[in-house]
Order: C-alpha cells, then sequence, then structure tokens
C-alpha cells in the first residue's frame, strides 16, 4: 500500500522536474546564444578593427628583424665576438659584413637597415651609404682580407661602438625601444641611461602626469561649488543653469582650442583689455599661450564638464535632510557641508576625477596648439616620433607605456564606477 | 536653498560670495564660446576687437570671413567631407551599437563585464594610440587615405556613447512588453520594430548624436587614416590653427557654436520625452 502510494510520486516527480529542469536550461542556453549573437557583429567589428590594430602597433615594440634579415652572416658571425671585449671582431665578420651589404645593396634594403640603426647610432646611414658604394666591386672570395679595406671606406667600421651597437640590436625581439622610451640604451652592449641633453621621455610622461593632475584638481575646485548650485536649486533654474555646462560640453574641441588660443594670444582680447585696464604697459604683454599655463587655462575649460556631470548626478541623490538633521543637532554650516555633505559627494569626485585625468593624459590637440614646446604632452612626442622620426617601434613602446597607464585607471574606474554607470549629458 | 530670514551676516556674505564665485565659473565656461561669435564678424584680418568694433561703429563689422569660408574651395571641400563621413559612421554605429546594447541587456550574458570593457574601450584608449594602431591597419587592407577607411574608424570611436546611452535607456524597459507582444503572436523582429525600437528611440537618438559629433569633431584619427581627399572641417581648422591662422577659422567655429546648440535643444526635447514615457509607464 505504501509502496504503490509513494512510488508513482517520485517518480513523477523526477519526470516533470527533471524534464523542466532541462527545458528551462535549454531555454537559458538559447537566450545566451541570442543574446551573444546580437553582440557578435559589433565585438567582432571592434576586435578586428579596434583591439587587434592596437595589439599589432605595440607589437612593433619589440620586434626586431631588420638587423637579422637584411645582415644574417654578420649576424650570426657577430656571436662568438664579445661586447666588452676591447679588440676588433675577426676578419670572418668583417667579410660577413661584405657579403650582406652586397646582397643588401642588390635588394635595395640596405638603407632599411641603415634607418633602423640610425635611431640608435647616428651617423650609421653615412656609414652604410659609403660602405655600400665601396663594396660594391669587391669579390668575396679573392679581395680579402677585408678588414683594412672597410675601415678605409668609412673609419666607423674600425670603432668598437659600431660592433657593440650592431651586435646589442641585432637579436629578434629586442627590449631597446622600451629602454628609448625611459630613455636608456644599449648601444654599447649594455643598459645605460642617456645623458641628461637626450632625455626627454620620463621628463614628458612626468609632466603629463602632473599637469594632468593639476588639471583635474583645478576641474574639482572650479566644478564642485557649480555642481553644489546646480544641485540644490530649484530644478527650473538648475536646468538654465545646467546649459551652460552641457553648451561647451557638446561644442567641438576645435573651437574651443581656437578660441583660447584668440584670447591668451599678445595680440589677443584678455592682454587688450589687461592695457586697456591700464594693468600691464603695451610693451610687456602677458604670455600666456605656447606655454604651460596656457595649456593648463584650456585644459581645464575642456575638461571641466566632465568634472560637474558626474559631480551634479550624485549631489542630487543627496538627501538635504542629512544636512538639516546635522544643522538641528547643533553642527554649523561648515561641520554640516564638511562632515554630513561632502562625504556623500565622494563618489562624484572619485568619478569625475578618474575621468578627468583619463582624458587629460593621452591629450594631443590641444597641448600641440597652445602648449608650445614647454606645454608639449606625451601624445605629442609620440606624433612627432610617428611623423618626423618614424620610428614606429619607439612609438609603439611609448604608446604601450601610456596605455598601460591609461588601462590601470580604467580598471579602477570601473572598480569605483562601474563602466555601465558612466552618464552622459 | 534659499537664505532664511534669521541668516547671520557671515552667512549673508557667503551666500551672495557663493553665488559670485559660481558665476565667475559659469563665465569661464561661456565666455571663450561667446566671445567668437563678435569676433568673426570682424571687418579686419585680426583675431581681438577694434576700435570701430567696440564703438560699435557698422564699419567695423563685416561678412568677409563667411564669405570666405564659403567660397573657399578648401573650406567648401572640408564641409563637404565632414557632412559624409560623420552621417555613414553614425549610421554604422548606431546600428550595430543598438543591436549589442539590447544583446547586452538581457539577463544572462556571459563575460558581460569583459564584453563592455572591449565595446567601451575606444572612448578610453588615447586617440594617439587609436590612430596609430588604425592606421597600420587599414594601410594592410587598403583603406588608408579612403573614405571608407576613414569611416570605419569614426564608426568605431562613435560606439562606446551608443552603448552607453542606448544601454541606459534599457535599464528602464518593461521587459513584459515584449513579452506580451510576442505572446501576441509577433516574432522578434516585429516586436523590436513596433514595441521596443520606439521606447528605446529617444537613447538611440541621443547615443546617434554624440556618434555623430564624435566623428564630426575628430582630427587626429583622420589624420592618420585619411588622405588629404578626407580633409574634414576640423582638420582644416587644426591646419589652420598651427600654419596659417586666418580669421575665416572664427566664423567657421561660429557655425559649428550653432550646430552645437541645435545637438543640444534636440537632446533636451529628447530627454522631456523620455521623462514623460518614464512617468506613464508602469513601474
Amino acid at each position: 500500500m505504501t509502496s504503490t502510494a509513494t512510488d508513482p510520486h517520485p517518480s513523477d516527480d523526477d519526470l516533470t522536474g527533471g524534464d523542466l529542469k532541462r527545458r528551462l536550461a535549454r531555454a537559458l542556453r538559447r537566450q545566451k546564444i541570442r543574446a551573444l549573437l546580437l553582440i557578435a557583429p559589433l565585438l567582432l567589428f571592434i576586435l578586428l578593427g579596434f583591439i587587434a590594430p592596437i595589439g599589432s602597433m605595440l607589437f612593433r615594440s619589440v620586434e626586431n628583424n631588420i638587423v637579422g634579415d637584411i645582415m644574417p652572416n654578420t649576424v650570426a658571425a657577430l656571436q662568438s665576438w664579445d661586447v666588452d671585449s676591447t679588440e676588433l671582431p675577426p676578419e670572418a665578420v668583417f667579410r660577413a659584413v661584405v657579403q650582406d651589404v652586397q646582397v643588401a645593396a642588390q635588394e635595395r634594403t640596405a638603407m632599411q637597415l641603415a634607418r633602423r640603426m640610425n635611431f640608435e647610432v647616428p651617423g650609421f646611414t653615412t656609414l652604410m651609404r659609403r660602405t655600400q658604394r665601396a663594396v660594391r666591386g669587391w669579390n668575396v672570395e679573392t679581395d680579402g682580407p677585408f678588414r683594412d679595406q672597410l675601415i678605409a671606406a668609412n673609419h666607423d667600421w674600425g670603432d668598437l661602438h659600431t660592433w657593440r651597437a650592431l651586435k646589442a640590436y641585432s637579436t629578434e625581439y629586442t627590449a631597446g625601444y622600451y629602454l628609448a622610451a625611459v630613455d636608456h640604451t644599449m648601444v654599447s652592449g649594455h643598459v645605460e641611461a642617456l645623458p641628461d641633453n637626450q632625455s626627454i621621455h620620463m621628463m614628458l610622461f612626468w609632466r603629463t602626469a602632473w599637469m594632468s593632475a593639476l588639471i583635474c584638481f583645478m576641474t574639482l575646485l572650479l566644478g564642485y561649488p557649480v555642481a553644489f548650485l546646480l544641485a540644490n536649486v530649484k530644478e527650473r533654474y538648475a536646468n538654465l543653469l545646467l546649459i551652460m555646462v552641457l553648451l561647451p560640453f557638446w561644442t567641438s574641441l576645435l573651437v574651443r582650442t581656437s578660441s583660447w588660443k584668440v584670447l591668451l594670444q599678445e595680440q589677443g582680447v584678455i592682454n587688450d583689455f589687461l592695457v586697456w585696464l591700464g594693468l600691464v604697459a603695451d610693451d610687456s604683454r602677458l604670455s600666456m599661450i605656447n606655454n604651460k599655463f596656457g595649456v593648463i587655462v584650456a585644459m581645464t575649460h575642456i575638461l571641466l564638464p566632465f568634472m560637474v556631470l558626474p559631480l551634479y548626478s550624485v549631489m542630487k541623490t543627496v538627501p538635504p535632510s542629512y544636512v538639516r538633521a546635522a544643522k538641528s543637532l547643533g553642527a554649523n554650516d561648515w561641520t554640516a557641508f564638511w562632515r554630513v555633505y561632502f562625504p556623500q559627494s565622494v563618489p562624484g569626485i572619485g568619478a569625475g576625477a578618474i575621468l578627468v585625468f583619463i582624458m587629460a593624459v593621452g591629450y594631443y590637440i590641444t597641448p600641440e596648439l597652445v602648449g608650445g614646446p614647454s606645454g608639449m604632452f606625451i601624445s605629442n612626442r609620440i606624433a612627432h616620433q610617428w611623423y618626423v622620426s618614424g620610428n614606429w617601434g619607439l612609438v609603439g613602446a611609448l604608446g604601450t607605456i601610456l596605455l598601460v597607464a591609461v588601462l590601470v585607471l580604467y580598471w579602477v574606474y570601473d572598480r569605483v564606477v562601474g563602466i555601465d554607470n558612466v552618464k552622459l549629458g | 536653498m534659499a537664505l532664511p530670514s534669521y541668516a547671520s551676516p557671515l552667512q549673508r556674505v557667503w551666500y551672495y560670495a557663493f553665488r559670485v564665485i559660481c558665476g565667475l565659473v559659469f563665465f569661464y565656461l561661456m565666455f571663450p564660446i561667446l566671445v567668437i561669435i563678435p569676433l568673426s564678424f570682424n571687418a579686419q584680418d585680426f583675431f581681438t576687437f577694434t576700435p570701430e568694433m567696440l564703438s560699435l561703429d557698422p564699419d567695423g563689422f563685416s561678412l568677409k570671413h563667411y564669405i570666405d569660408f564659403f567660397t573657399n574651395p578648401d573650406w567648401q571641400m572640408a564641409t563637404r567631407n565632414s557632412l559624409t563621413i560623420a552621417p555613414m559612421a553614425t549610421l554604422l554605429s548606431v546600428s550595430l551599437g543598438t543591436l549589442a546594447a539590447i544583446g547586452l541587456s538581457q539577463s544572462h550574458v556571459p563575460f558581460k563585464r569583459i564584453i563592455m570593457a572591449v565595446l567601451i574601450s575606444p572612448m578610453i584608449v588615447p586617440l594617439i594610440i587609436s590612430a596609430a594602431g588604425m592606421y597600420f591597419f587599414f594601410s594592410a587592407i587598403g583603406l588608408q587615405g579612403t573614405y571608407w577607411g576613414v569611416v570605419l574608424a569614426h564608426a568605431i570611436l562613435g560606439i562606446p556613447f551608443v552603448i552607453i546611452t542606448v544601454t541606459a535607456t534599457l535599464v528602464g524597459f518593461d521587459r513584459s512588453l515584449t513579452r506580451a507582444s510576442a505572446s501576441m503572436g509577433a516574432g522578434p523582429v516585429r516586436t523590436f520594430m513596433k514595441v521596443q525600437l520606439p521606447l528605446i528611440l529617444p537613447g538611440v537618438i541621443s547615443g546617434a548624436l554624440f556618434a555623430f559629433i564624435t566623428s564630426f569633431d575628430e582630427v587626429v584619427v583622420v589624420i592618420f587614416v585619411g588622405s588629404a581627399a578626407q580633409q574634414t572641417l576640423p582638420w582644416q581648422m587644426f591646419i589652420g590653427l598651427r600654419e596659417q591662422i586666418s580669421p575665416t577659422i572664427l566664423a567657421v567655429a561660429t557655425l559649428m557654436v550653432g550646430l552645437s546648440i541645435l545637438l543640444l535643444a534636440t537632446l533636451e526635447i529628447l530627454r522631456r520625452r523620455n521623462e514623460r514615457l518614464r512617468g506613464m509607464s508602469p513601474g
């Protein structure tokens, strides 16, 4: 009796329950697949068109196959030569150079090599050009020994420095670009700091960091009162005042930068006004542009809305009754603000500050137009390396360092604010 | 935050001082944008107010910089390029971005955090790095220096904004509406077109405006990925500011301020509509 009463029950439960679970799992899986299918086109687009290109660009910072590809014999022959040796490499190496340069001259790759080595050893282009010309008629089998002939063609071949650099930069992957990005070199075969007059990157990284921090602080200083006002006046007024924050936000970066250029220059509106007031003599107008001051003023203006908007959205949620409660318990205005209101606005400060800092660190246009040499950021140096020197490995190395810094901040931002909580406008 | 009648003199002073401080900050925000408008009507090739302008003499003002803008072939080509590149880039980022945002707003998406981080990354990565990376990639596939290369690059830059605005709108979306539509026999496409899209449209449009302005305003990437034939307005302005600074830039800047006022007004109308719709929808 008991068995017949209980027997169908569990089996029934098992059947429908198990079936239900399975069906639920299937429905869930289908839902997941559908969601992923909706995301897939865009994800692929971004991965292929953005992430992969940046990855491959950054990979150039370690890639170094030019020397090995163009001078394979020389690199192989140099293997047994010690960089610390005080003697020139043996005849076999000179012979290999002649062989390699003859092939390179024929395949027109010699100047590629020269350009690559010239980033590390100025003068390598001349060396290569002369050598190329000299070895043209030589016969590798019969015209040796080549040591003295090569040195006669260009005395740099008789310099240990040339050989050390060639050996140091002959590996397939190199840390050389990263060393250059932090003002170091290994032309002597050992890592050493560049002389001060050639050290520019660390100074630029440092300048980018402290100026971004200062700009960030300035936006906070100016943005906090404005956000506070916006959050505490009647909504009608708040909407009106908000327009004054949003209009700059929506105005083209180029427009704002050009108006600062117009305002700040020596014959510009601000200087004219100061001269008219008699505060500044006509012949000693203030130079407010093409220096750090111009960059700070313009970038603070440009990034201010990015501080005000997150601050405002957090301050709107702070209940006014808390401050009233604090005051009714005897706190004065300052204590009520500092101990009760301010702590509740800290998430807004965090969000705004990280956002502004992330944006400032990567700025290029504004420092380029109003910065001059003393207001240059690291992005401007990267662009310069790109256009003027064509040193793509160094572009990759500088870019990687900058990108890592930004990604760390992005990660912190994600922790603090959450990327899905980013609000715009 | 009105001043209570029992406020002490110090509180009174601070109350007005605070408003003055805020006023100065608002002045700092608005002045650089407003000052270029009168300057763009300067009859001289100066970047400052001439005595004639200050005395409101009509001879001090002219439309010559605007005439230059509308007749100079360089500026005309730049305008044409900007107006053909930006809408296409917007179309691409909005269509792909909206689909992805809908996918991301489903309840069970694996690796949601990572996917989101990847999709937002074009907004975070410094432009110079994006530009250099895309240059190599677009050269490799033969799109460097072409219209489509610039469009694709700008579409990528606009996508994070679409994702952010559309997902924000979808947070308040009532899911039972799509279920109701499905239970009445509508397919997923019909449900999307007839029920979901009209409701999230404000978010989609504001995402589109962001994507548009991102492309319309972008200089660094277009310089790297584009060639002289794709010279856009901001690019032309950038060159103008760096090399031969010409007052025509002020006329262009004024027109662009007009455009941003237009965009801002559109967004404000959308926001109001959205709030009204939210107010009516249950929950």
